[in-house]
């Protein structure tokens, strides 16, 4: 009852959208596709949902033909699309119920499945969808594509533009579905999503770079990575992005992560280099890499 | 059923929370009927004129008092020069000047034959037109008075008799034009918008990844607009009846029908301009520029079809318009049954089919 794609290509015009995607989702798994925004995450889900048709390949979900058995699918997937989707002239509970009735099911029927996450939504009830906050609407719209108890259920950058605590309770509630025997795919820009995951596949322009455990990316780093900070943080990258022995460095919240080239590296000589390049405040320490340091990694190549 | 119940009461939710579609719905169909009715009109009513009179005689204050007395025009100036006359029109209020040549009485016993010119400003050559043939028709009646007395040998003496709108009030041209375009705009453009509006905003996207099929979305978003669309109907018919005094000679059971009928033709139209544009705006410009001005210019709403150049007569057969127009005026006007507009009918039904089976085929069960 997971979902299956193999070999999916897809272009628009002469534009190739994604190319070669090959990936399985078990059932019930939290299965994440991380990637930066144009990466082909959103036509993979329509091509999923039955909205697109594939150029090449097969996939399934919930063991179903996407091209031959599109109807069932279409009443057996839950679909939260990129960009709010919802009436935003009707209120929450019309939104609903409206969802409900075009599923042939009533929110009490399913009410136990969407409580944690209506209940936080329901004091707005009578409040047109339009002006709701970013974080309830998004409650709202997994509100409505949960409402017929789907077996499969497909997000698309949930998280995108909300703030960050409705972020953390969003993927809380992902985990309750979870455990209910839903298989979930979600998409995200964010990184620190990812380690959420059962599974993720990082992608970008269309390709898949590594489907794996979160922490099997991050073990899979094949370098000693650093955080290095400075005073200067401006004067830092510069001067590490023009010294000779540097393999990458990226800025990494309040830190740089650096690597180096060489086999045996010794912060020190690091640390001298920078003196004397006119850096003050300088501390190097070593860190573990995350799935953004990877991601880096892989888009390199 | 409950899904389609749903669906349909969704989408008045839609309709009476838009202000603006409100307006378009209600406010236009009464603004448009009273706008045509009261203020746009073919007809001359106290047209301002002025005299020229040279004569002075009894004949010539016969025939000018004739022309005073009636509601048609009123004199508004007595002028002495040739002169005046280009002054008098420039300033724009008088319409036409009657200029009776010098001894006009006496010429008329003794020669048998008098001379009077009638100058007309012809900036709206529809008006110089009326007001011509209206002075006309006024001196011919003096002559037969005048001639009563005297027995002629030969004499046709033309009895003319303006069937169907015998007081010639431009309304009864109007009202079927105007409940034509009411019609076409509220059913074609407004269902458009709201299924384009579907695309624009993604909400399509969830309606399509559901168990309801396309023909149930469709269907569903054109109800609510078959409703209105009755009720505006109902609004001008009762209206032109009330205020305008117009008759409907024929069968209202018919009339009605043919209306519904209309209303389907124009509701399929809808969806097929839906189905080929994406966004709300091009559905209005679709629908504006393509359904709007075809049938104000060409459906023989104001201009008639039998004096447009033969290719146009010919476009127009292509217009829907045109044919309900002749349906609603033949019933209301003519009292006409069935029988005298089932081609027309025919004609209607047949493009209906022709559009809904046109957008059921280009109708996107996926995105594109």
């Amino acid at each position: 009852m997971g979902i299956s794609l193999s070999n999916i290509d897809k272009s628009y015009k002469k534009q190739i959208a994604v190319r070669n995607i090959t990936f399985d989702v078990n059932p019930g798994e939290l299965f994440g596709l991380i990637g930066p925004d144009g990466a082909g995450k959103t036509t993979i889900f329509r091509i999923l949902t039955t909205l697109l048709l594939p150029d090449n390949g097969k996939a399934t979900v919930a063991g179903l033909d996407i091209i031959k058995d599109y109807k069932a699918i279409r009443n057996s997937v839950g679909y939260m699309p990129g960009r709010f989707s919802l009436y935003q002239d009707l209120t929450v509970e019309e939104n609903l119920n409206f969802f409900a009735t075009i599923f042939g099911t009533t929110i009490a029927e399913n009410y136990d499945l969407i409580k944690d996450i209506y209940e936080q939504i329901a004091p707005f009830k009578d409040r047109r969808a339009g002006k709701l906050s970013g974080g309830m609407k998004q409650k709202l719209a997994l509100s409505c594509a949960l409402i017929h108890k789907p077996k499969v259920l497909f997000l698309d950058e949930p998280t995108t533009g909300v703030d960050p605590v409705s972020r953390k309770e969003f993927w809380e509630m992902l985990k309750r579905l979870q455990k209910r025997g839903i298989t979930i795919l979600v998409s995200t820009p964010y990184m620190d999503e990812a380690a959420l995951c059962d599974r993720i596949a990082l992608i970008q322009d269309g390709e898949i770079l590594a489907i794996d455990m979160p922490q099997a990316v991050v073990n899979k780093f094949p370098k000693d990575i650093y955080n290095v900070k400075a005073d200067n943080m401006y004067k830092l990258i510069q001067t590490l992005q023009r010294y000779e022995h540097t393999y990458s460095v990226f800025p990494f919240g309040e830190f740089v992560h650096y690597t180096d080239k060489r086999v045996i590296f010794k912060t020190a000589e690091l640390q001298q280099h920078l003196e004397s390049s006119g850096l003050n405040g300088i501390t190097i320490a070593p860190t573990h890499a995350d799935i953004e340091d990877a991601f880096m990694e892989l888009a390199k190549k | 059923m409950k899904r389609f119940i749903g669906f349909i009461r969704k989408e008045f939710y839609h309709i009476f929370r838009d202000r603006r579609s409100l307006f378009i719905l209600f406010g236009m169909p009464i603004a448009q009927i009273l706008l045509f009715g009261f203020a746009i009109t073919n007809e001359i009513n106290n047209v301002n004129i002025a005299i020229l009179d040279h004569s002075k005689d009894t004949s010539t204050l016969e025939i000018i008092n004739k022309i005073s007395n009636s509601k048609y025009f009123s004199i508004k100036q007595i002028i002495s020069r040739e002169a005046e006359i280009e002054s008098v029109f420039q300033k724009g209020k008088i319409k036409a000047v009657l200029n009776f040549e010098k001894d006009f009485g006496r010429n008329l016993i003794k020669k048998k034959s008098a001379q009077i010119q009638i100058i007309t400003d012809a900036t709206d050559p529809n008006t110089a037109n009326s007001i011509t043939n209206y002075i006309n028709a006024i001196l011919q009646n003096y002559l037969q008075e005048k001639n009563k007395s005297i027995q002629l040998d030969y004499q046709i003496i033309p009895q003319t008799r303006m069937v169907y709108n015998q007081e010639l009030k431009s309304v009864f041209l109007f009202v079927p034009g105007v409940m034509t375009i009411i019609l076409m705009l509220v059913s074609a453009m407004m269902t458009s918008i709201s299924i384009t509006r579907e695309k624009e905003l993604g909400t399509m996207e969830i309606l399509l990844v559901s168990p309801l099929k396309p023909f149930q979305v469709i269907i569903g978003k054109v109800v609510p607009y078959i409703f209105l669309s009755i009720i505006n109907a109902a609004v001008i018919v009762l209206l032109s009846i009330f205020i305008f005094k117009m008759p409907v000679e024929g069968s209202l059971i018919l009339l009605g029908a043919e209306s519904v009928l209309f209303i389907i033709t124009s509701l399929a139209l809808g969806i097929l301009i839906s189905t080929i544009s994406d966004t709300q705006q091009s559905a209005m410009m679709i629908s504006l520029m393509g359904l709007m001005l075809p049938v104000i210019l060409l459906s023989g709403f104001i201009f008639p079809i039998s004096s447009m150049p033969a290719p146009l007569q010919v476009i127009s057969n292509i217009i829907p318009a045109k044919w309900f127009i002749i349906i609603i005026k033949g019933i209301m006007l003519k009292g006409v049954g069935l029988a005298f507009v089932w081609k027309e009918t025919l004609i209607l039904i047949g493009m209906t089919v022709f559009f809904i089976a046109v957008s059921v085929k280009k109708y996107k069960i996926r995105l594109d």
